[in-house]
Parts: structure tokens; C-alpha cells; sequence
């Protein structure tokens, strides 16, 4: 799973209002080159929630450099921009868990799929 | 339609049909494979996405990421969500591009608002309107599903749906749960001609209302209401022709062409050749 994904994802646990943002707690992480591509990643950055990805790098011990706000004009800032591509997408959480900060319920990462199926009580 | 016996969706539910033999087929079958790229391709191209740029697309049942790898091929990003383990590892084992989840469609999508420029989904939607388990109500979960799926979506973003409709209330059930969620837009149908060519595009639309794109080889069949018989005086076209053959002469093998063509088959341009006899041979 990549960060980029984490970002997006909540928990949709019954009752749960927000379920954002899931803690990482990951036992196995690794890092794959992906193709940089500053256009989508400029792209992407409005839609992002920056400090639940700083906290989500930090976590996994892969900030590095990452700034804790957000740059102001980042599009002509490459080098910001491929710090962000390195933790956005090259990232991966390959085993461990995600955990809904409200219910605390548990969603198990195996081979970096996370799975976010449900119980019969919990939907 | 298929018959009863020939849907996968009356034989079990989608997470214990597609074990590891039928998963395997997606890997190495090269018919299965050609036909779900040629419909990613379709989904694709009626996303009418935005020339040149790259776009993070959300997958429904994206199973061995046959669809994704057409996504990754035309510089996307994507995410896919799939109930099937089995189908899962295979993803895994073809090492796709995109980011992989396990989950049920009819549990909602789990996305925080405004994350997707847009969803494709292939031949899914359908195990939705089956009832697997006593406590499902297809209604409901469809209801769940394009709900969570809207708000997942930015606005102005198109989901793209192709399935194997079983009747007409399906259609109905499944288009009505989507407006009630929201969504505007309506049914695609390519090649309503042909039984075989046939394909259902379900496009719907997040936010704002868009024109429907028209389906493939239905040019001819937009003119004529199609639940009525045309009138035509084509019958009396036989009365004189006693005693030949009625499958030999020009217009009988224009009118075939012409049939053909509306099922979107490869056929031979109309030349002065056609339909000519050949020189006697002695």
C-alpha cells in the first residue's frame, strides 16, 4: 500500500463519523522506484491532507526532509516535489495493520493489500 | 441474455467463485484477457478524460488488474478494489502498477471526498444485485455503494460502468439506486444489433450533468422507435421473384452486409464485384 492511498482512505466501520487518518502500524515496509512525474504529484497535492502524510512518513521512519507545512508556490519547486513524489508513491507498507482511530478497529495489510472487508455487525 | 445457468453470479458469491482455477484463467487465458482489455479501453475512452494528463482512477472489482494495466498504459495512476483474494494474488503475481485493496463493493467505499478524477469498474456491478447472504439487501448495498462512490469522486468526474445486465429490473434497480445517490447520466449500449457484440456501459456523471455519449454501431437503430414494428414495403420484393432462390441475388447479400455491419462485424466494402458471378468454368 502506498502512502498516496493511505492519505485517501478511511474507515467506514458502522457509526464511525470520521475515521480519518489511520494509524500505520507496519512491520514490513519497503521502497519501489516509481517513474517521477511532477505534474501529477502537483496535481495531487491540493487533494492531499499534508499532516497525515508527514505523520504517516514519520511513522514509517521515510520522512527524511519532508517539511512539516506545505511549500507555498511547489509547483516550480522540484525538489520539494520529488521528495513529495518519494513518499507519496514510492513508499510502500507491505505487512503490518491499519487501525481506525475512533473504534479502533483493526484492518490487516498482507502482502501490501490492505484488507478493508467487514463483519455482518460492522456495515 | 444468458440463460440462468451460465451467470457466475447464480453459481456462488464473487469471493468463492473466483478461486484459483478461475483466477488463474484471467492470467492465462488470451480470449479472456483481449475481451476485458477492449472493454477497459471502451471505459476508458468514454471517461472523456482530459488529453495528456495523468489521472488517479479508482478500479471497482479490478480482480488480476487486467483493466489497470490498460490504466497504466495510458500514464494513470489507480487504486483497485476487489473482494477476491485469489484474484488479488494474481494481481500481485503480474506485479501491477496500481494499489491494491480487499473489499466489498456493497460495504461502501472507504475514500475521503474528492479523491478520484474517476472510476472504471468491469463486468462487477451485476454480483451487486444478488443477495449472498441473508443479512444482504441488493438496494441497499447498491444504495451504500454509489453513495460512498459520489462522494469519493470530484466533481465532474464520470464512473464508467460495463456489466451483463440479467433483465430489465435489474437495469432499473441498479440506475435507479445511482440517481438516488446523485448521480445524472444513464446507459451506453454498443452494438445493440448484435447478441454477441452487445455491450452495456453503464456512465454516470458526479456533480454536473453532461451529454450521454452514443454507442457503438447504434447509428441506424436511433432513428426508429425501438420497441415498434416499422412499417416497410420490403415483402413485396419476393412476390416476383418465384422460383429463384431468395439467397442468391444482390440485395439479399446487401442486406446481410448491412446486418452484419450493424453488429459490428468486419465486413468487405460494397464494390461492383459484390454479389457478382463468377465466369463459367469448364
Amino acid at each position: 500500500m502506498k502512502l498516496l492511498t493511505h492519505n485517501m482512505l478511511t474507515s467506514h466501520v458502522k457509526g464511525v463519523m470520521k475515521g480519518y487518518p489511520l494509524l500505520i502500524k507496519a512491520t514490513e515496509v519497503k521502497v519501489n522506484e516509481v517513474e517521477f512525474n511532477p505534474q501529477f504529484v502537483s496535481r495531487m497535492i491540493p487533494k492531499l491532507e499534508w499532516n497525515a502524510l508527514v505523520q504517516a512518513a514519520e511513522e514509517l521512519g521515510h520522512r527524511q526532509d519532508l517539511p512539516g507545512e506545505l511549500v507555498s508556490d511547489y509547483e516550480k519547486d522540484e525538489e520539494f516535489l520529488k521528495k513529495v513524489h518519494r513518499a507519496l508513491l514510492e513508499v510502500e507498507v507491505i505487512e503490518g495493520c491499519l487501525q481506525c482511530p475512533e473504534s479502533g478497529r483493526e484492518f490487516p495489510i498482507s502482502r501490501g493489500i490492505p484488507n478493508m472487508l467487514l463483519n455482518e455487525d460492522e456495515v | 441474455m444468458a440463460s440462468s445457468c451460465r451467470r457466475p453470479e447464480h453459481s456462488a458469491p464473487p469471493d468463492l467463485f473466483y478461486n484459483e482455477a478461475e483466477a488463474k484463467k484471467y492470467s492465462q487465458n488470451s480470449r479472456m484477457i483481449e475481451i476485458q482489455t477492449q472493454m477497459s479501453e471502451r471505459a476508458v475512452e468514454l471517461l472523456n478524460l482530459p488529453e495528456g494528463q495523468s489521472c488517479f482512477l479508482l478500479d471497482v472489482g479490478c480482480g488480476s488488474g487486467l483493466s489497470g494495466d490498460f490504466l497504466s498504459e495510458e500514464g494513470h495512476l489507480w487504486v483497485g478494489v476487489d473482494i477476491s483474494t485469489a484474484m488479488l494474488d494474481v494481481a500481485l503475481d503480474r506485479e501491477v502498477e496500481g494499489d491494491l485493496l480487499l473489499g466489498d463493493m456493497g460495504h461502501g467505499m472507504p475514500f475521503r471526498p474528492g479523491t478520484f478524477d474517476g472510476c472504471i469498474s468491469i463486468s462487477a456491478l451485476q454480483w451487486l444485485c444478488n443477495a449472498d447472504k441473508k443479512s444482504h439487501s441488493p438496494p441497499k448495498r447498491l444504495y451504500t455503494f454509489f453513495t460512498t462512490l459520489y462522494s469519493s469522486l470530484s466533481r465532474g468526474a464520470r464512473a464508467v460502468f460495463q456489466l451483463y445486465p440479467e433483465n430489465s429490473e435489474q437495469l432499473e434497480l441498479i440506475t435507479t439506486q445511482a440517481m438516488r445517490a446523485g448521480f445524472s447520466g444513464g446507459m451506453v449500449v454498443d452494438y445493440p444489433n448484435s447478441s454477441k457484440a452487445k455491450k452495456f456501459f453503464l456512465c454516470l456523471f458526479a456533480g454536473v450533468s453532461g451529454v450521454l455519449p452514443r454507442g457503438l454501431g447504434s447509428e441506424t437503430s436511433d432513428k426508429t422507435v425501438s420497441n415498434q414494428v416499422q412499417y416497410s414495403g420490403q415483402r413485396c420484393r419476393f412476390k416476383n421473384m418465384k422460383g429463384k432462390s431468395l439467397k442468391k441475388g444482390r440485395d439479399w447479400i446487401m442486406e446481410k452486409k448491412e446486418r452484419r455491419r450493424r453488429q459490428g462485424r468486419e465486413v468487405r466494402a460494397d464494390t461492383k464485384y459484390t454479389a457478382r458471378q463468377r465466369r463459367p468454368h469448364f
